[in-house]
């Protein structure tokens, strides 16, 4: 049986790592490459690394840390952020990252899902969801809509909708992030984590809230996600991902404790 | 040296690039020269058995790949390279090397978990291997050691004496099968980690018999 995937998320910018960790003993390491080596002895599943570099002409950096990346860690690791064109995949997915993953770009043209299933196979291609909770209407029928742009520009589509739609187009994945639980810490969007989970056939990513340890257990078996991505939960060394591991073994839920 | 066939069958790069971390050269080629000097060949791949046949008829390397099984040289395939070597594939109903004998088949409809849910194919993330037999490449490796899929299809060889390895998912499916100075993981050994790496070095200094 496949274990549920413990993922860290790396936010990036011009090539420094937003969040370093920091460590008990107040040493942080801040180079996205270290961080990620760190993190792939540390015993996580797959990395992903979100690139929020605004400058176009500084975009290029990004390709730099994924080589390095690819040449010190050897499980799978996924780029996203500004990701636009097919170039832009083929640019990160020949540096060495398994997976690219597409947000804002997919919400309005639709057809880049497709094309780069075409082009490298649908296990590469990750639809990235922006979700914010507005309430049920004739338009959102499900209560939760896609949002971009960090959540300020409401995009008048329904969330799993958007969804079913994305898996059709030859997504192979979702990363399912949920605006209003995330920075919070205060637990995952369980309802609408499980609505999509139950409707899709591709595998989901959680992401947003991880503050505790059962929010990390609940969106497992609650919200039904295949895998839970985890930022400041690890990052300010609140828990080690061994400790977490160990807790969701507790809960029995399968994980891979050897690495 | 090691030769990384090259058949237009994606990332082969991280294969090499985990060559070099643990210490090995390693070159990605489809020349047939290269190949037939290379001291161990590494046959990996993603994509679809039919485009991947093609391309292997048409560059002359299936020649060049059922010579070098027969001389005896290691070879190692991975992921779609453990399901071309068999026969035949279901996947776009194609004729494959018939190395080994057998078929590749789809997952069935309607595979459940424990917990009843229906399983997402294709089969993606970290599972286990039981190991059906020893195997020197398998040295190091531990009972509940995780290995990274990415697959909709898996290889079933006629003669369950070519069976390494089976892995559970809704059914049991071989997950290493192997013959004299070849074998094959359906996993993704460069992107599993310490026991990824432990086999690929493993397969690095296997003298087959």
């Amino acid at each position: 049986m496949l274990s549920k995937r413990i993922i860290p998320c790396l936010d990036v910018h011009e090539g420094k790592t937003t969040k370093g960790i920091k460590f008990k003993n107040n040493i942080d390491i801040g180079d996205p490459v270290d961080m990620a080596k760190y993190y792939y002895h540390a015993g996580a599943d797959e990395i992903v690394f979100y690139d929020i570099t605004a400058s176009h002409e500084k975009r290029g950096i990004m390709l730099d840390v994924v080589r390095r990346v690819a040449e010190t860690i050897f499980i799978p690791f996924s780029v996203g952020g500004g990701i636009r064109t097919i170039d832009d995949m083929r640019h990160v997915l020949l540096a060495g990252a398994e997976k690219v993953s597409v947000n804002s770009a997919a919400v309005q043209h639709p057809e880049i899902i497709s094309q780069g299933a075409e082009a490298f196979g649908s296990q590469c291609i990750v639809l990235g969801m922006d979700v914010k909770h507005v309430g049920k209407s004739d338009t959102i029928p499900s209560g939760y809509e896609i949002v971009i742009n960090g959540g300020r520009t409401y995009m008048g589509m329904d969330a799993l909708d958007w969804a079913i739609r994305g898996q059709a187009l030859g997504a192979g994945e979702i990363c399912l992030n949920s605006i209003d639980a995330d920075g919070t810490q205060d637990g995952y969007e369980l309802n609408l984590t499980a609505l999509i989970s139950s409707h899709v056939d591709i595998p989901v990513i959680a992401s947003g809230g991880a503050g505790a340890l059962e929010h990390i257990s609940d969106v497992l078996t609650i919200g039904k996600a295949d895998a839970a991505l985890i930022a400041s939960i690890v990052h300010y060394g609140t828990y080690q991902i061994s400790e977490i591991k160990s807790y969701l073994e507790s809960q029995n839920i399968k994980i891979r404790k050897n690495w | 040296m090691i030769a990384i066939i090259d058949y237009s069958a994606g990332n082969l790069t991280s294969v090499a690039r985990a060559l070099a971390y643990i210490g090995y050269e390693s070159c990605i080629t489809n020349d047939i020269a290269k190949i037939k000097t290379a001291e161990r060949i590494i046959f990996p791949g993603v994509g679809a058995a039919g485009s991947a046949m093609n391309s292997l008829v048409q560059t002359g390397i299936d020649h060049v790949l059922k010579g070098a099984f027969n001389e005896g040289k290691p070879i190692l395939g991975i992921c779609l390279g453990s399901q071309v070597i068999l026969g035949y594939s279901e996947e776009n109903n194609t004729s494959c090397l018939d190395i080994i004998h057998g078929s590749v088949r789809a997952f069935p409809d309607g595979l459940t978990g424990n917990d009843k849910n229906k399983l997402k194919i294709p089969h993606m993330g970290w599972n286990r291997i039981k190991i059906i037999k020893p195997h020197p490449l398998l040295k190091g490796i531990q009972a509940d050691d995780e290995f990274y899929f990415v697959h909709g299809y898996y290889p079933d060889p006629d003669d369950s004496s070519h069976i390494v390895g089976v892995t559970e998912y809704g059914i049991e499916f071989p997950s290493i099968i192997g013959s004299n100075n070849l074998l094959a993981t359906q996993f993704h050994l460069e992107k599993s980690g310490r026991p990824g790496l432990t086999m690929l070095k493993n397969f690095c200094m296997w003298k087959p018999c």
